[in-house]
């Protein structure tokens, strides 16, 4: 897979890797979350994130112009050619471990959409308004569960803050801008992701407040993802996940 | 130029009102038109339907479905050649939903829902869901998930009864 040539479509494109690797990361969870309704919601934020990677795969695509579309982005490419953060391809660990996960990617990724509805390419402002509606509502499950968890057992409470602590050290690689995001916030595009620190910040703080959770001391932070270096996770994720288009190519249902 | 620019606008209104026909998969009550999927459907001079239809909720599977329906409408009323396209521009929100589609989603035993996607605070509870069969407001939600990626699991603590709230988006 060639790199991108319109640096649009490769910023679309890394934020389609983020919400694809973590939506891979949940669907893992089907049919082993703690109960019924759990299971269900964990398939539907799956989901969620799934539908906004293929829409944003899509117009990358479309921006491209050329050859590859959805499939190829997805099932065709080898870990360095993902761009998405190291936060995503963590494991899911234990439930509290998931859900600070969660908490963490949706208070990032919903000023990010919302911010991208005001993109000046009208679809991409169209896919950022829908997403970020949705992104509320993972905002808001994490954020209950954090809650309930932190504010629940001494067990619960060590438990999600020990998650919080392990996975502070992804949080620096999300706000950190490079070449790219720069490119695009000047041009009027995209987002530069250093400005949603304080909405961050702020979402994140509400949460730990009600939860009695420590907000975990700020860390220099493990990065590489997304400029395509990546821990071993991600090769697992994409074993099991090209598995079918690499055995069979061009298999279509 | 005139007769033929006025035979292919009343070719356009037969391709809507075939596409108008089809109904959405997971909620068979309402077209999709009614849920405003449905934007724009156009005929060429060479007789090509191209349709445009808005994608509701981004994981939702019924995109597919719908857009075979439109084709299988479009056949049986003499429409050969057609194109189904995807656009986020408009975005479908639920506020694209008419009146009656909300009353015909009440009678199907699904609370409609409510009006001013993405308004509610983060952390604020949900504005007042009523229960599609008692009428009743006490009601309570069980899981912001439900069966499809459009629906809410509530109860209703009046009549005991569970049910789906279409989600607000």
């Amino acid at each position: 897979m060639q790199a991108f040539s319109d640096p649009r479509a490769a910023w679309l494109a890394r934020l389609g890797d983020a919400t694809l690797i973590l939506g891979h990361r949940l669907s893992e969870w089907l049919s082993r979350a703690p109960t019924l309704e759990e299971d269900i919601a964990m398939a539907n934020l799956s989901l969620d994130l799934i539908g906004q990677t293929r829409a944003f795969y899509t117009h990358a695509c479309e921006l491209e112009g050329g050859e590859s579309d959805e499939t190829t982005l997805a099932y065709r490419r080898a870990e360095p050619d993902y761009r998405s953060p190291l936060i995503v391809e963590q494991p899911n660990g234990n439930f509290a471990d998931t859900m600070a996960r969660h908490l963490i990617f949706s208070a990032y990724a919903l000023p990010l959409y919302e911010k991208l509805a005001g993109s000046n390419d009208a679809e991409t402002a169209g896919i950022a308004t829908r997403s970020s509606r949705e992104m509320a509502y993972h905002l808001r499950h994490a954020g209950e569960w954090m809650i309930r968890l932190g504010d629940g057992t001494a067990e619960s409470h060590d438990k999600a803050q020990a998650a919080l602590d392990d996975l502070w050290a992804y949080v620096p690689e999300l706000f950190e801008a490079d070449d790219l995001d720069r490119d695009v916030a000047a041009s009027g595009f995209g987002v530069d992701p250093s400005t949603l620190r304080e909405n961050f910040a702020a979402a994140i703080g509400d949460v730990l407040a009600q939860a009695t959770l420590k907000k975990p001391a700020e860390r220099r932070g493990q990065r590489g993802g997304r400029s395509g270096r990546h821990s071993e996770h991600l090769g697992h994720v994409l074993a099991q996940m090209q598995f079918l288009q690499r055995a069979y190519p061009e298999a279509r249902w | 130029m005139s007769a033929p620019a006025i035979e292919i606008a009343s070719r356009a209104e037969a391709a809507r009102a075939a596409c108008a026909r089809v109904t959405d998969p997971e909620v068979p009550v309402l077209t999709i038109e009614d849920l405003g999927i449905l934007h724009e459907v156009d005929v060429d001079e060479r007789g090509r339907v191209t349709v445009s239809i808005l994608p509701t909720y981004s994981g939702c599977p019924a995109m597919g479905v719908i857009a075979l329906g439109i084709e299988t409408e479009l056949a049986k009323d003499g429409f050969d050649d057609v194109r189904v396209e995807l656009t986020n521009t408009p975005v479908w929100t639920t506020d694209r939903m008419s009146e009656a589609a909300r009353e015909k989603l009440r009678a199907y035993g699904i609370s409609p829902p409510g009006r001013g996607a993405g308004k509610r605070a983060l952390f604020e509870a949900s504005a007042d869901v009523a229960c599609p069969r008692c009428g009743s407001k006490d009601t309570e939600r069980v899981s912001e998930f439900g069966s499809t990626a459009c629906k809410a699991l509530w109860r209703c603590r009046a009549c005991r009864e569970p049910f789906d709230h279409f989600k607000c988006v």
